[in-house]
């Protein structure tokens, strides 16, 4: 099948991804959507989460992605997130250091802590985690 | 006159100083090389973002719900100055600390408070009769998007809570490798980029959540990303200055080396040349007897 669908997945450090895809799967802010050729132009809100994307080939490639927003338009979909990682690319052992560093600042409700903060890299961290066991 | 030994030792003193100011160019130039690759990596998503926060305030035209763009009178300001954590750089930091230090005589009409990002814009301002806010030093040699992020997120913070009317940044503006800007910058309130707006096509976008909420989530994010360029452009800049200042300072070294190296060799030729004509003259007075 040819597609002329294409995804960008671009961070504050280059593009992450880009190629000609079938479809792909987003984690918006209101719950997760699938973006096909042809779809309308649209622009939501991108939370924490796995991006899923099926490549013209066919292959099925998983992403995780921290927060940021997408933009659909003329069948090209860009995502912009501050930050991207394929699958195979997740440093696990970094994840889960980052995930008992989190849980830790939690637990002691130190008064000078940004309790939002640590959630938000609690919720990274498991987001990638959860990523390294589909790979 | 000094004596040969101690040219000596003035030349060698001089070459070792020399060979310092080479490694530091080189070491400038290999990381303004890296600053430059981020700055360019980050590009696309900079100007993406603009671009949509532009194009969603132009549509948003109740923007009163949106603390971060909330206009007040300028009572209290908040100058950030951006330096280098570190020296020999030329006249990076100084320029920006003259800069801040008119900027503050400027606004005399508000209260003025600064923010230092950067060890060398402290050093000056602490021992002096200025107000300091807040400070984020030694964090140039790492620099990391979260470092950017936590600077955003406490000048956010600090305008919500009506701390500050207004917050402006003075940094270094990467122009090339041997020229730096300084720029100062308005911060909070955000002001969309208008210009931008002609360029958009019209289409009717779906928007999930609605527009507001997009734009309020947003905001902070964008802020995120300004900081991140103004980070990076002061860090190429710094790497830039050093690199600069580094090249002169050899080339004078060079030059010195030179002189050095002449006024040894006369001297040396002069005490040979007395040696000689003592010897001779003493020749001379044995013969007589």
């Amino acid at each position: 099948m040819v597609s002329d669908l294409t995804l960008e997945v671009v961070t504050p450090f280059g593009k992450a991804y880009s190629n000609e895809i079938i479809s792909c799967t987003i984690p918006g802010e209101e719950g997760e959507f699938q973006i096909l050729k042809g779809h309308a132009a649209l622009i939501s809100l991108v939370s924490i989460g796995p991006v899923k994307v099926q490549e013209s080939d066919g292959k099925t490639v998983y992403m995780a992605v921290g927060s940021g927003y997408c933009e659909v338009k003329d069948n090209r979909v860009r995502v912009m997130v501050e930050s991207a990682e394929l699958a195979e690319q997740i440093d696990t052992e970094r994840a889960r250091k980052a995930k008992e560093r989190a849980e830790k600042r939690l637990q002691e409700h130190k008064p000078d802590v940004d309790m939002d903060r640590a959630r938000m890299a609690l919720a990274r961290a498991l987001n990638r985690m959860k990523l390294t066991q589909l790979r | 006159m000094a004596t040969l030994r101690e040219i000596r030792d003035r030349i060698s003193s001089v070459k070792s100083t020399q060979q310092i100011t080479k490694a530091m160019k080189m070491v400038a130039a290999a990381k303004l090389r890296k600053a430059q690759e981020h700055i360019l990596a980050f590009r696309p998503y900079s100007f993406e973002m603009r671009n949509l926060i532009a194009h969603l305030s132009a549509r948003s035209p109740d923007v009163s719900g949106i603390p971060l763009l909330e206009r007040r009178p300028m009572q209290k300001v908040l100058t950030v100055v951006v330096t280098a954590d570190r020296g020999l750089c030329g006249a990076f930091n100084h320029n920006i600390i003259r800069q801040a230090a008119q900027r503050v005589t400027e606004l005399s009409t508000s209260e003025v408070s600064l923010y230092f990002a950067g060890r060398k814009g402290l050093e000056y301002f602490q021992h002096r009769d200025y107000t300091i806010q807040g400070r984020q030093i030694n964090f140039f040699n790492h620099l990391k998007f979260a470092d950017a992020v936590q600077l955003s997120d406490e000048l956010a913070t600090l305008y919500i809570n009506k701390e500050f009317d207004r917050i402006e940044i003075i940094y270094n503006e990467f122009k090339s490798a041997i020229r730096q800007n300084v720029v100062v910058e308005q911060f909070l309130p955000f002001v969309p980029d208008e210009e931008l707006l002609e360029t958009k096509n019209r289409v009717d976008f779906i928007y999930e959540p609605d527009k507001e909420t997009i734009l309020n989530s947003l905001i902070p994010k964008h802020l995120h990303v300004q900081i991140w360029r103004i980070l990076l452009e002061s860090n190429a800049a710094e790497q830039g200055a050093r690199m600069t200042a580094m090249e002169s300072a050899t080339d004078n070294a060079d030059e010195l080396i030179g002189h050095l190296t002449l006024y040894y060799n006369r001297s040396r030729q002069a005490a040979i040349t007395k040696e000689i004509s003592e010897i001779v003259g003493g020749a001379e007075a044995l013969k007589e007897d």
